[in-house]
């Protein structure tokens, strides 16, 4: 209890800033009557402990919960369970997640206004769906790319720049108007509760293997999540549009 | 009563939300590996703090951070910003790209994912990695990138050229910085963007949108959660190279001294 408090606390000097911009801009800037922000106050408060709960909710389960899963996975030292599990927590979590579901609407009525699609419902569902696909398919191989990496102690900075070097190629032959989706479906499928989940796999999974070290080995596989589905999209799109 | 209500439904949609992974994840730990799980009480109470957390924390930022966005945008455009025969220079611009870097700053420092990854880096480095210092780097590369969307959404820069100017930038640090820093500083960027940064990004590039009648807020919209999730390597790896030359500098002055 006295460690919640802590954390609503802390809470407080993180929203801080927040407050003093808006305030800021508000009364000084644009020399509005401050009586014009009451309504934002509710909001405010219930973020403040919304971020209470979430932070103390992320250290007391799903950081050791995502350690020991790695721990117990490395233990067993089967390579093919492991690459599995991976893949299917990657693909699982980012098909099932609401933010992608959003963007991929938003994305098809963007290419029908583009016009690389006709304008009709169905046409609509079916982009939508070929998204959220290749996106889950997209983020299920960066987690399975990131265990193999952290498991063979792969160094990661060739892969990343690689893959720049490949979205740029894709950037020019792709259509235009999935190349803002694209690059923007990795930063959507990255939440709150696959970041955490992420960092601490790599983190356990890189100290229960002899030889490699948590913080150069650990971390790296959010970066493969934001890189995949933008060469994954661009590639699907570039495909399809051949056809 | 209605607040009662919209809890309601924003708690179902969160769960829906989180429940699924902490089930699978479950599920492979106990009946796949066959493991006890040790401190069941707190694994399943966090597992309700995190989603009651998510549950306010989405309700809250709908009514306050959202809002308060779309609100500035609007007040702090130029008076011809409308008018589409005009067509205002981009400078005329300037207070919404000062308001951009500094709420998306102040959001990327509220960002609980950017505080718990921090803090874990800070351990793991044995406090070598300040907590403090890595987040406030992260917050600036967040800043960064969407204050360069803003500029784009507005000047209509063409969202590859932008992308391949960062991918420039990371790749010549990638050469410069020291090799232990690189997969965290690459991950920096996807953690700092999840729950607070985004609704507040996308109140920003929405506001803007509608208020460039020759902008389709289709079109031009995205692009800036890409940019966002980007910046941040440059300015971590620029925090690490700093630390760097600080630390070969007070060596140099050592040696002098003795």
């Amino acid at each position: 209890m006295r460690l919640f408090g802590r954390m609503i606390l802390g809470t407080l000097r993180d929203m801080a800033p927040v407050v003093v911009v808006v305030l800021f801009f508000h009364s000084i800037v644009l020399g509005q009557p401050i009586s014009r922000l009451f309504p934002l106050l509710e909001g405010t408060l219930l973020v403040v402990a919304g971020l209470a709960l979430l932070v103390y909710g992320l250290e007391l389960a799903l950081f050791p919960l995502g350690e020991a899963l790695a721990n117990a996975l490395a233990l067993r030292g089967s390579f093919l369970w492991l690459v599995a599990f991976a893949f299917l927590l990657g693909f699982g979590t980012t098909f099932a997640e609401p933010a992608l579901t959003a963007v991929a609407a938003e994305a098809a009525r963007a290419a029908a206004a583009g016009g690389a699609i006709e304008h009709t419902p169905d046409a609509l569902e079916s982009y939508a769906l070929g998204l959220r696909f290749v996106v889950a398919l997209a983020v299920g191989c960066a987690l399975t790319l990131g265990v193999i990496r952290i498991v063979f102690g792969w160094p990661l900075a060739p892969m990343i720049i690689g893959g720049y070097v490949l979205a740029t190629a894709l950037a020019f032959v792709a259509p235009p108007t999935v190349i803002g989706i694209a690059s923007d479906s990795g930063g959507v499928t990255t939440s709150v509760v696959t970041v955490p989940l992420v960092t601490a796999l790599g983190i356990g999974l890189a100290s229960s293997l002899t030889g490699r070290n948590a913080m150069s080995d650990g971390f790296g596989t959010v970066a493969l999540v934001l890189l995949m589905p933008m060469l994954f999209l661009m590639a699907y799109a570039t495909i399809l549009s051949w056809i | 009563m209605d607040l009662i209500r919209e809890f309601g439904s924003t708690l179902g949609s969160t769960a829906r939300d989180v429940l699924p992974v902490a089930v699978f994840m479950l599920f492979v730990y106990c009946v796949v590996l066959r493991q006890r799980l040790a401190h069941t009480r707190n694994v399943v109470a966090g597992l309700a703090f995190v989603t009651v957390g998510l549950a306010l924390l989405l309700l809250g930022v709908d009514k306050a951070l959202f809002p308060a966005g779309r609100m500035m945008v609007e007040q702090l455009s130029p008076a011809d910003a409308h008018d589409a025969s005009a067509a205002p220079a981009w400078t005329s611009f300037h207070l919404i790209y000062l308001f951009a870097f500094c709420i998306t700053f102040a959001a990327a420092i509220a960002e609980p994912t950017l505080f718990a990854v921090a803090q874990r880096v800070n351990e793991l480095s044995g406090g070598a990695i300040n907590t403090w210092g890595l987040r406030i780097a992260a917050a600036v590369g967040v800043a960064l990138g969407v204050t360069l969307g803003c500029i784009r959404v507005v000047a209509g820069i063409p969202l590859h050229w932008c992308l391949l100017g960062v991918f420039l930038v990371i790749a010549i640090q990638t050469v410069t910085s020291p090799r232990m820093i690189l997969p965290l500083a690459y991950d920096t960027g996807g953690v700092s963007t999840t729950v607070v940064t985004v609704p507040v990004v996308a109140a920003l590039g929405l506001g803007l949108a509608e208020l460039l009648p020759a902008r389709n807020p289709l079109l031009d919209g995205f692009g800036m959660v890409a940019l966002a999730c980007m910046v941040p390597a440059i300015t971590v790896l620029a925090y690490a190279q700093i630390a760097m030359l600080f630390e070969k500098w007070a060596e140099r002055r050592e040696r002098d001294e003795a």
